[in-house]
């Protein structure tokens, strides 16, 4: 008995307050959320207990996503995925490619690629917001108008504005900020592939594209994996930059976080835990093979 | 920073000297036409980076008389600070409750981590890995599937909305990227240390205060570093917890900059900039060790 406390005891102390905190405030709550998107919570008297809430199943599952707008939310989320995580790779791979071999100054290209990343997403929010100006002609004043100056007119769009595409937009003060991460994570993968391998390939006689192509981005694959979550996971918890650029009320750039977000904002508490359990279960089907491939590979 | 974690192979720091994950190597070889192509691309890009902070510099300088379209990107006629005496005055309040939020924000969820990563790096007990999963898989979910639930706990126990509430949110939220950064960190102590404070006789708990924790300020850094930058930049549990009265910078430079009915971009402009000169400053003092945080985002260890 003692020696079990003796062995278990110590570590068990030090681990035990982010234990109870992480059960509580991340499972605990996890599972609140589930049963609270179960109920017909949808009206200020509910959510403040003055009124009877009842337990309705998956209704508001069913209704969320038979519903047009918020398939236009999963849209717009889909699209604003896709276009993040494109470019923020291709950028990132091709600034950490034109880094790799030594260069003069290298440390300052370095150093304002991955700037953007300190600054918070609600800062340049109201910078990008100003470039993103969706006047044309005579009163562009944003990004359009520089398009005009060189020429560019058919570059000119309303941006933000477009019911369709406008998603895009926003992703693209998202690719500035986080390129230069991506960019860090390749120019690190690139410095781990040991110098033998670079120079077993050379004494081959390969180009340097072919060495590339055949010896150093195939090992590159795990680096493409952790950007690939990486950038993924924060592409679906988006929020900051839609509700700094955009606005919440705006048709065009809403996302689930922005449903959730209004959905909050009118006290109707089931439809907005319901619109948070989907992104969960949407970006746990990525992040729980992730952890489980990670946890066994440190185990070896 | 973005409410953001992040991920990848290479240890954050490590207790040897090891080389940084990015460290330089000396170019050899004089002009060459791949060399200048690449130097031609690097410096186009460069520009296009720099756009948004040129276009914040001259507009947070502009007065009144710069209002058409047309002069939209050319610089000030006259160089005024009026815009940055206004801004100033709008965001000092919050900026001295940022101050109060981030910093016990960053060092107790530093100390959790800690003691965590201690654990689940050097006692390997059946389960630890299973642990250090559950942990860190908080890292991960998207708040908003916490969010009403969390709303109704933090009201629940009566903690006030503002600066208490966010620090606790911080805290929590911020243990499993804390446990992980400190957990690579650990391994990369040479076990021999550990190894002869069990000799000496010391348990568990003396060797991680009187042997762990003295060797243990480089990690201190890279999660300070990181705790302070993701709490400083935060805006989703600002806007959930706490108002413009009471709230951090985020949530008064968004009101700054879309509260108004007439937007004036020049103050909101020089807003941003001061929301965002703390978290800059330590990128500039401290890049290196922001570099390491990034990294250790990295699952891996």
């Amino acid at each position: 008995m003692t020696r079990t406390i003796r062995r278990w005891g110590p570590p068990f102390l030090l681990l035990a307050p982010s234990m109870v905190l992480i059960a509580v405030f991340v499972y605990g709550l996890i599972f609140v959320n589930f049963r609270t998107s179960m109920t017909d919570s949808h009206t200020a008297p509910q959510a403040t207990g003055q009124a009877p809430v009842n337990f309705v199943g998956l209704d508001n599952y069913v209704t969320l996503l038979g519903s047009e707008a918020f398939q236009h939310s999963l849209k717009n989320l889909l699209l604003y995925t896709v276009v993040f995580l494109v470019g923020t790779m291709v950028l990132g791979f091709l600034w950490a490619w034109l880094l790799d071999k030594p260069l003069r100054g290298e440390g300052i290209f370095r150093s304002i690629y991955l700037f953007p990343m300190a600054v918070s997403f609600v800062a340049s929010g109201v910078v990008w917001r100003w470039l993103l100006n969706s006047n044309e002609g005579e009163n562009a004043s944003g990004l359009n108008r520089p398009f005009q100056i060189i020429g560019l007119d058919f570059l000119q769009n309303p941006w933000w504005n477009n019911v369709t595409w406008g998603i895009i937009a926003i992703a693209l003060p998202a690719i500035w900020q986080l390129s230069g991460y991506v960019m860090a994570l390749f120019l690190a993968g690139f410095r781990g592939i040991p110098e033998e391998l670079r120079e077993a390939g050379r004494m081959d006689g390969a180009s340097e594209w072919k060495l590339y192509r055949h010896v150093l981005f195939p090992q590159l694959s795990p680096v493409v994996l952790s950007a690939l979550v990486i950038i993924g996971h924060m592409s679906l918890k988006s929020f900051d930059l839609i509700m700094s650029i955009s606005k919440p009320a705006n048709y065009q750039t809403k996302v689930p976080a922005i449903d959730m977000y209004v959905y909050k904002s009118s006290f109707d508490y089931a439809n907005s835990a319901a619109v948070g359990a989907i992104l969960l279960i949407i970006v746990a089907v990525v992040i729980v093979p992730y952890l489980i491939h990670n946890a066994r590979a440190g185990r070896r | 920073m973005t409410s953001t974690s992040a991920t990848l192979p290479v240890p954050p720091v490590s207790a040897g000297s090891k080389p940084g994950p990015l460290a330089t190597r000396k170019p050899r070889g004089g002009f060459t036409v791949g060399r200048t192509v690449r130097y031609a691309l690097l410096l186009l890009f460069l520009l296009i980076v720099l756009i948004p902070v040129y276009v914040l510099f001259i507009t947070s300088f502009k007065g009144a008389g710069d209002a058409s379209p047309s002069r939209a990107w050319s610089l000030p006629t006259t160089w005024t600070t009026e815009n940055w005496v206004a801004a100033w005055d709008a965001l000092a309040p919050s900026i001295w409750r940022t101050v109060q939020m981030v910093v016990p924000a960053s060092v107790i969820a530093a100390v959790l981590g800690s003691m965590n990563g201690f654990v689940l790096s050097r006692w390997s007990f059946r389960g630890a890995n299973l642990i250090f999963t559950l942990i860190l898989f908080g890292m991960f979910i998207p708040y908003q599937a916490v969010m009403i639930p969390l709303l109704e706990l933090m009201l629940g126990a009566g903690i006030p909305s503002g600066i208490p509430s966010l620090i606790i949110l911080h805290v929590v939220y911020g243990i499993p990227i804390t446990t992980l950064i400190f957990r690579n960190y650990y391994e990369s102590v040479p076990g021999e240390i550990i190894e002869a404070a069990r000799v000496d006789g010391a348990g568990m708990l003396r060797t991680y205060f009187s042997v762990i924790l003295p060797i243990s300020a480089p990690g201190f850094v890279v999660v300070l570093i990181w705790q302070f930058t993701s709490a400083w930049n935060d805006f989703l549990f600002a806007v959930f917890f706490s108002s413009s009265a009471n709230g951090p910078v985020t949530l008064a430079l968004n009101n700054l900059a879309n509260g108004a009915l007439l937007q004036n971009y020049g103050v909101s402009m020089a807003g941003a900039l001061f929301a965002s000169l703390p978290t800059l400053v330590v990128y500039i003092i401290l890049g290196k060790y922001f570099i390491g945080g990034l990294m250790s985002g990295s699952v891996k260890g």
